[in-house]
């Protein structure tokens, strides 16, 4: 924890963990996909599903999914912000199992894509997310994240590390996982810097790739793309 | 840095706390930063002491203006001055306006409100507060090493503790105090809030939350007080923090952060919590 997680995040209220992480998570999954969602289905696990409404966790996930951060004013009229955009929410309750008190399962899609994504907030705003699309990876929302979708082969992860390197990109952390021997893999690194268009252009056209998604940083204070960040420019659906 | 080691440093600890968390080429950066904490939870206080207006549940929203309004009759402008701005962060809070956590969103008055309250008071400048600050954050983190600062993990005692705790090292070395004074205040601090229920009633962060941070930016002060006259912590500041963590885990899960104990359940505070289901 640095000095500025202990005086911040810098949010509106009421919770940091169940208003600014709720934020933070939806965030996160809007920005795996390519264009805004326009339906999502949000699962309430545990402490999200018992206090989500006393602690505005439903206006932050709204938030989070038309692309604000934890300090935008907006927040407190999501909903309605949601139902203008033509977004539509529904909000369930179920017990997710073995996760963290704080967790919610996001389903979005939009007419092109559809994704699943799975999140805890674990305590003063910190996020984790650790299952996309039924993948069992790990980030934090702290760095910028590569989500990669790969054939399981030799050589897919050292091919994709390789071209980071070229590029001088330091990887801080990988996880990665698959449904089986030789099928459908995710890798999620966590990075020091946004790689150069190019080569995220250029790892997304390798016949190994299926499947990639450049996540921002969510743990700053002021958004960088207040209204709506564009979508991310790079192509493949899942 | 352990609070046993910041307590040992030669001169003001918040020059070791910034030295042993940031390198020389990022100094400035974290100091303009924290300034920029520091100007949001001015902006903060500001808009709270502005308003009455109710949050959603009504429960809260016009404490802090009505106190700022009312007569000091105790004779003791501090007192009201760091309750007033304590409550008009968890009011903004409770609104969901813009606040600071510190080091959580249910917490975040208890720094403005001893900080801030003290420095208006003696007509302290605001850019004397950036290094009490740094302190504060060192102080939190030091804590946050040994527990997770939240309701959830170890009741009250663990989240309007630390508060407490980084404000009353804020407030000592504002007033001059040193390392070793800071951190004995800050344990004093801490020591007098071990066992605290977390018990928010209808799960919303308003009641016992609000008052809870004006009565607790107060016990900063006094904590400030008692270090800069020469008192300490009998019991070694880490050790207080352990014992801080221990009894947080011997909380029942209905006194942390459920909304199911304490005066949540009340009467009156499960009628709220039907009402707004």
């Amino acid at each position: 924890m640095g000095l500025l997680d202990v005086i911040g995040p810098v949010m509106v209220g009421p919770s940091s963990s169940h208003t600014a992480g709720a934020c933070r998570l939806a965030l996160l999954a809007r920005n795996t996909l390519l264009t805004p969602p326009t339906r999502a289905t949000l699962t309430l696990h545990g402490s999200f599903a018992k206090t989500a409404k006393g602690h505005g966790t439903d206006r932050a996930l709204a938030a989070g999914l038309l692309g604000f951060f934890p300090d935008d004013p907006r927040i407190p009229e999501a909903l309605t912000l949601a139902e203008r955009a033509g977004l539509e929410l529904e909000f369930r309750s179920r017990d997710l199992g073995d996760v963290h008190p704080n967790t919610v399962q996001l389903e979005l899609e939009n007419a092109s894509e559809r994704v699943s994504v799975l999140g805890s907030s674990v305590g003063g705003g910190l996020v984790r997310v650790v299952r996309v699309n039924g993948f069992e990876i790990l980030f934090s929302g702290a760095y910028h994240t590569l989500l990669v979708g790969h054939t399981d082969q030799p050589g897919a992860i050292a091919t994709v590390a390789r071209i980071l390197a070229d590029d001088g990109v330091n990887i801080a952390t990988l996880h990665c996982a698959r449904r089986q021997r030789g099928g459908a893999a995710m890798m999620s690194l966590e990075i020091d810097r946004r790689p150069a268009q190019f080569v995220l252009d250029y790892l997304s056209q390798l016949r190994v790739v299926s499947w990639l998604r450049m996540l921002p940083e969510v743990m700053q204070t002021a958004a960088p793309t207040p209204a709506a960040p564009s979508p991310q420019e790079v192509p493949h659906d899942p | 840095m352990t609070l046993n080691e910041l307590a040992q440093v030669p001169g003001r600890a918040s020059e070791a706390v910034l030295r042993a968390s940031t390198p020389p080429e990022e100094r400035e950066a974290l100091l303009s930063a924290m300034a920029g904490r520091l100007a949001e939870m001015r902006d903060a206080v500001r808009r709270g002491l502005a308003t009455k207006a109710p949050s959603r549940t009504g429960m809260v929203g016009w404490n802090a203006a009505t106190l700022w309004e009312a007569d000091d009759r105790l004779g003791a402008p501090l007192l009201k001055r760091v309750q007033a701005y304590a409550m008009a962060v968890n009011e903004e809070n409770a609104r969901m306006g813009r606040i600071v956590a510190a080091p959580t969103a249910g917490s975040a008055g208890t720094l403005p409100g001893a900080l801030l309250g003290t420095a208006d008071h003696l007509g302290i400048p605001d850019e004397v507060l950036v290094m009490p600050l740094v302190l504060a954050a060192g102080v939190g983190e030091a804590i946050s090493q040994t527990m997770f600062i939240a309701g959830a993990s170890g009741g009250c005692g663990a989240e309007i503790g630390p508060s407490a705790a980084m404000a009353a090292a804020a407030v000592c070395e504002l007033l001059g105090g040193g390392a070793r004074a800071a951190v004995h205040a800050a344990a004093m601090a801490l020591m007098n809030t071990i066992g605290l229920v977390c018990d928010p009633v209808g799960g919303f962060v308003e009641v016992p939350c609000v008052s809870r941070n004006a009565f607790y930016s107060v016990h900063a002060v006094a904590a400030a007080q008692l270090a800069l006259a020469g008192l300490e912590s009998f019991i070694p500041p880490d050790e207080v923090v352990g014992a801080m963590a221990s009894v947080g885990r011997l909380l029942p899960p209905e006194l942390r952060e459920t909304g199911e104990g304490g005066v949540a359940d009340t009467p009156t505070g499960r009628m709220i919590a039907l009402k707004m289901a």
